[in-house]
């Protein structure tokens, strides 16, 4: 489904990314874990499109479609899904005028019509159920006021509501509490299905033990140092990035 | 000639063959007021209350001050500039003259009319020796050409305890009849103690032609009566518009002007309220969206005398192209004012790089237990807010309506009339150029 081939990308002229290989098949979840400023964030921005970062070699692909060319809208269209570290809070439009607006725009690009308004009431109330999200939390302004944990649980509803074939949970887990940690993993795993992805970049071993990976990569200064199955994140989290440098 | 010249050689023969057979009291408050314009003149640059507006461009053309109306428009004409899908009273005006066959007019339970019935009529000698040109009066030069020079405009007359059921419309359209032209409508308002009333106010260029409208709206709310009055601002490139309108009110009215600046080439509005008297309420909203090489000024004043008194000023504005805003904001708490509450606050939006904002709150505070505060922002779009919005699918135009129309929000959010926010509304996706695919 994605496939990362030597992809290089620097912003103002400095390189971050120095050469990633990365194949993520439909139905796997993989892990990227590293030391801050390994370039964990970077990568999740490049495959989204963000336009700040260059790419200068190496190229992504999903579903063998070279993204380059792709503006993050586009990316979206075609099944990726960022889920940010750092929700962005925009006061004056609900969460569910907005997820109305994305969901629609996704079709226009689809070239589907507008989902009629009864059916679009129904699947949030069916995706806001399944993720045990309060009604009155739709009505709320996007992101605004809202704590570390109802942000995080936003972008598991938005994930739900779009539903991405390429889900990239960014630090999902900073900020949120074991039993805030709890409610947004179990959305995830009710998400998961055999033809979908997940690609989820953490610092700490914590999130993996409730959204369990197939596989776990280590990033280190721009490059992927290792690679292993899930007990690597535990030896992380006993032996520290050191070992590996 | 220049207009000046023009104006003051103009105005005799005005007075002496107005049509109107006048009350001698207001033609001595017109000859008063054109004296005073032909000492003042129009404002320069160089006036501090003018320093970022300058009307030079538009005073150089010659402008027809008396043109004739175009008895050909129709229905179909004005519709879209209409509120027709709501119960109104109208009140329009094509090219400075009274059209009755287009207006819905009464005299049933308040006088919604016309201004020179009012002035020639035995009946409204009272009124008009009350209130015509108290709060207008010695303010500023153009404010004075538009009294010299008063003949038609609306005149709105609700006696007390009166709840005005439907809203009233005042547009005011130019033909094109003249190549170029002045308009100078005078509305008055005067709202009996416990009564309530909504006003709608437009100004229309049906042509390309060059229109300049100086208009002066005199308010006059008693105690305990509310005023809410909106003003639509979306006018062809070619039109300019100085809008002063002048509140007084008496004690526990409250009074909101709203004002939607969507189009013209020069918009200046000078908006001033007046307190005469404790508890009462002002509030004054805004929000400009421009884009090419569009101006607008809003001057507000809240003069504070009484105790106990509030005001809320809120206005926005979306800047993009080489347009240009101006904000100055002027709040003026008075020594006898104490235990005021007075809030203002002016954010901007500059979408490139070539708009400009110049924004000036100003508070003169000579009483010491108040509560004010004034804020001003100046900002871009948030980009990183935009690169959210399109992970999510949405396009980066429609993400940067969607921020705008957020940004705009609040002060949509303050209109009563169900119908006409709606309008509102559409007339910002019109003017961000983005379909919405919901109310927000």
């Amino acid at each position: 489904m994605l496939e990362v081939k030597n992809l290089h990308a620097s912003i103002n002229d400095k390189e971050i990314l120095k050469g990633i290989n990365l194949e993520i098949k439909p139905g796997e979840v993989h892990a990227i874990m590293g030391p801050n400023g390994s370039g964990k964030s970077t990568l999740s921005a490049v495959i989204a499109g963000k336009e700040e970062y260059e790419v200068t070699e190496g190229a992504v692909f999903l579903n063998n479609e070279d993204l380059e060319d792709l503006a993050p809208e586009e990316r979206a269209h075609k099944g990726v899904f960022l889920s940010f570290q750092y929700p962005v809070e925009i006061p004056g439009v609900t969460v569910t005028n907005f997820i109305k607006t994305a969901i629609n725009e996704t079709r226009k690009a689809k070239g589907l019509e507008e989902l009629p308004a009864k059916e679009m009431l129904k699947l949030i109330r069916e995706k806001a159920d399944l993720l045990e999200i309060d009604r009155k939390f739709l009505s709320r302004s996007l992101n605004e006021g809202f704590s570390g944990g109802e942000k995080k649980r936003n972008e598991i509803f938005q994930m739900a509501m779009l539903e991405p074939k390429l889900a990239i949970l960014d630090e999902t887990d900073s900020g949120l509490d074991i039993d805030a940690l709890k409610i947004v993993a179990n959305g995830v795993n009710k998400l998961k299905n055999k033809d979908n992805a997940v690609l989820v970049i953490t610092h700490y071993q914590r999130l993996l033990d409730y959204i369990v990976p197939d596989y776990v990569h280590v990033l280190y200064n721009g490059k992927i140092v290792k690679s292993g199955g899930k007990e690597l994140a535990l030896e992380l989290e006993e032996k520290g990035y050191d070992w590996l440098k | 000639m220049e207009l000046k010249e023009k104006l003051v050689s103009s105005f005799l023969a005005f007075e002496n063959k107005g049509g109107l057979d006048l009350d001698s009291n207001v033609h001595s408050i017109r000859s008063k007021a054109m004296q005073n314009f032909e000492k003042e003149g129009f404002p320069t640059k160089k006036d501090e209350e003018w320093k970022y507006t300058s009307l030079r461009s538009i005073l150089k053309k010659d402008l027809g001050l008396f043109p004739s109306t175009d008895k050909s428009i129709g229905f179909k004409d004005i519709k879209e500039y209409l509120m027709n899908d709501i119960e109104s009273y109208t009140l329009i005006f094509i090219d400075g003259v009274f059209n009755s066959f287009l207006s819905d007019t009464t005299h049933d339970d308040c006088d919604v009319c016309v201004l020179s019935s009012a002035l020639s009529r035995p009946k409204y000698k009272m009124i008009v020796d009350n209130y015509f040109n108290t709060i207008a009066k010695d303010n500023n030069s153009l404010a004075d050409l538009n009294t010299a020079f008063t003949k038609e405009g609306a005149f709105i007359n609700i006696p007390k305890n009166t709840i005005v059921q439907k809203p009233i419309q005042i547009l005011n359209f130019s033909t094109g009849n003249e190549s170029n032209v002045m308009l100078q409508p005078r509305n008055l308002v005067i709202v009996g103690e416990n009564s309530h009333v909504q006003i709608i106010e437009r100004h229309q260029n049906l042509s390309k032609n060059t229109t300049l409208t100086n208009s002066v709206t005199e308010i006059f709310v008693h105690k305990r009566a509310i005023v809410d009055f909106y003003k639509i601002q979306d006018d062809t490139k070619n039109s300019s518009l100085i809008d002063s309108t002048f509140v007084s009110q008496k004690q526990q009215s409250v009074a909101s002007v709203h004002t939607y600046s969507f189009g013209g080439k020069i918009i200046r509005n000078n908006l001033e309220f007046y307190h005469e008297g404790e508890h009462i309420t002002s509030n004054l909203n805004g929000i400009s969206i421009l884009n090419e090489k569009q101006h607008v000024d809003n001057h507000t004043l809240v003069n504070h005398k009484y105790p106990n008194c509030e005001s809320h000023e809120l206005y926005k504005g979306i800047y993009d192209d080489k347009s240009t805003g101006v904000f100055n904001g002027k709040v003026m708490v008075q020594q006898e004012a104490q235990k005021t509450n007075a809030f203002q606050q002016n954010n901007n939006i500059l979408i490139s790089d070539g708009a400009t904002i110049n924004a000036k709150p100003q508070l003169e505070i000579f009483a010491d237990d108040v509560k004010c505060s004034h804020g001003c922002t100046i900002g871009q779009l948030d980009e990183s807010a935009l690169f959210y919005m399109q992970t999510r699918g949405i396009p980066k135009k429609e993400a940067k309506a969607l921020l705008l129309f957020a940004f705009g929000n609040d002060v949509v959010e303050k209109i009563k009339i169900p119908k006409l926010k709606s309008k509102i509304t559409k007339l910002i996706a019109q003017n961000l150029g983005v379909e919405l695919g919901f109310d927000l």
